[in-house]
């Protein structure tokens, strides 16, 4: 085959997607930043000219407050879902082929219900009269008084929940490669369990670590629902503005901008990665939009 | 040279398969010793067992005097080179070699200096940056050594660490294995099925079949004497007999009757009775063949036969014979192959001849063990 049939081969193969990228995309994100730049008009359109008013609202110190606890709520959550999800793909990758199957079922079967669903489910579990609450009271763990539900708690062990599938999935692909001859190596060489796990497992499953934080980070720092269900005033994150910008201020513009901060936060970890792979280490296709 | 590494009454078994069975072995200070037998006979299970990465059922493991049984992998002073080498992927070469001192806590210059003198003793200087999988077979294998010894274990544990290597470099290695067994000097226990290997590197054999012992020899005796069928089938080739001790013409003698054949004269130092039942076996490099035949002389057994086929080996020549319903086989050098006289052809009448010395009784005869033995090609030139 002549190399400019290949060519023409690769740009038709390439268009349907590429279309698809500037029209759904590309396009939405511009109409985000040009929104940015626009001034509102009281009646929850956009009005005139250009302007730079919003971005100076934005250095309101609530926004960056609210910018900075969905920057940490994010992280918490991805390093419990790790923590979570290591021993978890270990022993899922461990397991005899039959046990693995069930376990495995165990993880994805969540999914066959709705998102929103589980996540009422979960308001009902932490409720005041709800069981959780009744036991640890019991027990002396919590004053009658504190509330399990409307805070950054209840947000992250939300968030949490619902992300830790997406954590342990890649990470049990990885360990499923991972050559367990190698730990039998480093006992051998005298490393104590727990050494050999840290010293050559955690090393050999780094591709599957790197796509559990993308996977896990980047849709939480979008998450919107779960802080809306369960979080109270003080756990609003930047999904939440946005959606209160657009639906009771109708303040395009304004939630233009705080999309643009989002944007720039998402951004950040995939910039992380690519210096990453600058160094010559390969990583797992990235994923960024949110899942649920 | 006292016992070193003992291994008392073992037993490991799997599911319904019995893994060791009732296993004792007791390895000297310094010696090279190989456990050989087919796949499947326990001896990885063996080697677990000294490594740590298994408990034995019953029985105990003993460590210059000290018992070890329960002791976990990495408080035992013994290190494994795998089958598979297990380098480890994510690090350098120097950082394979180093990972066993860095655990220990070693002091860096001291780390440093031990890790340059194991690149010098693999003669891997110039790779030590590399990670393993850009290394080739045999450098890789060297790295697996180096990672062990440079821990300086009370015994190096050996898991046919050649299987993954061809031919010519497994002969490289051999002698390369053989000189750093010279140069450090510790215990190297070897594990392998390959008995080449064993014979050519090791001080002393033990020979196993299905969880068992079936001997434990230096190599000449392992070959020259074998106690039992499984081993005089498993180490080289041979051929055997069924027959009836008959008479006894001098007390260290036997005479055997065998279907079809003359009686055998054959050496009975296992001082079997008359009447009874045993095999015999005699290998076929010690079998002489020729078309004319041979003069009678004391203890000479001589039997005519018929050339089925002719197998040329380069420097020898197999020869599969039928001599009264038994089909033999007969190993010749070429020392006079082509001067002063007629080939032997297939289809040719012959005598083969042996010495009494050079056949031996068997005890513990399997049926199952003629299965070892290279089965008669089916056609001339098959090997």
């Amino acid at each position: 085959m002549s190399s400019r049939s290949r060519r023409w081969q690769e740009v038709l193969l390439t268009t349907p997607s590429f279309l698809w990228l500037v029209v759904f995309f590309l396009v939405p994100t511009a109409l985000v930043f040009i929104l940015a730049f626009r001034p509102s008009d009281p009646f929850g359109g956009i009005g005139r000219g250009w302007t730079l008013g919003t971005l100076r609202a934005l250095a309101d110190p609530q926004y960056l407050a609210i910018a900075w606890r969905t920057l940490w709520v994010s992280f918490a959550t991805t390093v419990l879902c790790l923590l979570l999800a290591v021993p978890t793909g270990y022993t899922l990758a461990r397991a005899s082929a039959r046990r693995r199957q069930l376990l495995l079922m165990l993880v994805i079967v969540p999914f066959w219900t709705s998102f929103l669903i589980r996540v009422f489910a979960w308001k009902s579990i932490l409720h005041p009269e709800g069981i959780i609450k009744k036991a640890l009271v019991l027990l002396g763990a919590v004053d009658a008084n504190t509330s399990l539900l409307y805070n950054l708690g209840a947000v992250v062990l939300v968030t949490v929940y619902t992300f830790l599938p997406f954590a342990i999935l890649p990470i049990y692909a990885a360990a499923e490669k991972f050559d367990y001859r190698l730990i039998e190596a480093a006992r051998d060489l005298g490393a104590r369990p727990f050494t050999a796990f840290r010293r050559v497992f955690i090393p050999g499953i780094r591709q599957g670590l790197v796509t559990a934080v993308l996977v896990v980070f980047i849709p939480a720092l979008g998450s919107y629902v779960i802080p809306d269900i369960v979080g109270g005033p003080g756990s609003e994150l930047l999904g939440n503005k946005i959606a209160q910008r657009v639906f009771v201020d109708r303040n395009l513009p304004l939630a233009g901008g705080l999309s643009i901060v989002l944007i720039l936060a998402v951004l950040m970890p995939l910039l992380g990665v690519l210096a990453l792979q600058r160094q010559g280490t390969r990583v797992a296709p990235r994923r960024d939009e949110e899942r649920p | 040279m006292a016992e070193f590494l003992v291994f008392d009454h073992i037993r490991k078994h799997f599911g319904p398969v019995q893994a060791v069975d009732d296993v004792s072995l007791e390895i000297k200070r310094g010696e090279f010793f190989a456990l050989l037998g087919p796949s499947g006979c326990g001896k990885t299970t063996m080697l677990r067992v000294a490594a740590g990465f298994e408990t034995p059922d019953a029985g105990k493991v003993f460590l210059d005097g000290r018992e070890i049984t329960d002791l976990p992998p990495h408080r035992r002073r013994v290190n494994t080179i795998f089958q598979s080498y297990a380098l480890f992927p994510h690090l350098s070469v120097r950082a394979n070699i180093a990972f066993g001192l860095q655990i220990a806590k070693r002091p860096k210059a001291m780390i440093d200096r031990e890790v340059e003198a194991m690149l010098h003793l693999i003669r891997m200087e110039d790779q030590a940056d590399k990670k393993p999988d850009l290394l080739s077979g045999g450098q890789r294998q060297r790295v697996a050594i180096a990672r062990a010894l440079v821990n300086k274990p009370d015994v190096l544990l050996l898991d046919e660490p050649l299987a993954a290597l061809d031919l010519k470099l497994r002969q490289r290695m051999l002698i390369e294995l053989d000189m750093i067994h010279d140069q450090v000097g510790i215990t190297f226990l070897y594990v392998t099925h390959d008995q080449g290997e064993a014979m050519s590197l090791s001080d002393r054999i033990a020979v196993m079949n299905s969880g068992r012992i079936e001997q434990i020899g230096t190599p000449a005796e392992i070959y020259e004497a074998p106690r039992t069928s499984f081993v005089a089938a498993f180490i080289g080739d041979t051929n055997f007999f069924e027959g009836v001790v008959a008479d006894h013409p001098e007390p260290e003698y036997s005479r055997l009757r065998i279907d079809g054949l003359p009686d055998v004269t054959v050496y009975n130092d296992k001082q079997i009775a008359d009447g009874n039942q045993v095999f015999l076996s005699v290998r076929p490099e010690k079998i002489q063949i020729s078309r004319d035949q041979p003069e009678a002389k004391n203890k000479r057994n001589a039997v005519p036969a018929v050339v089925e086929d002719v197998i040329y080996l380069g420097s020898t020549t197999k020869y599969w014979v039928r001599a009264g319903g038994h089909r033999l086989q007969v190993l010749r050098q070429h020392a006079r192959f082509f001067l002063d006289e007629k080939p032997i052809r297939w289809k040719d009448d012959v005598w083969i001849f042996w010495h009494g010395d050079d056949g031996f009784m068997l005890e513990g005869f399997q049926r199952d063990d003629e299965k070892l033995l290279a089965a008669p090609p089916q056609k001339v030139g098959e090997t």
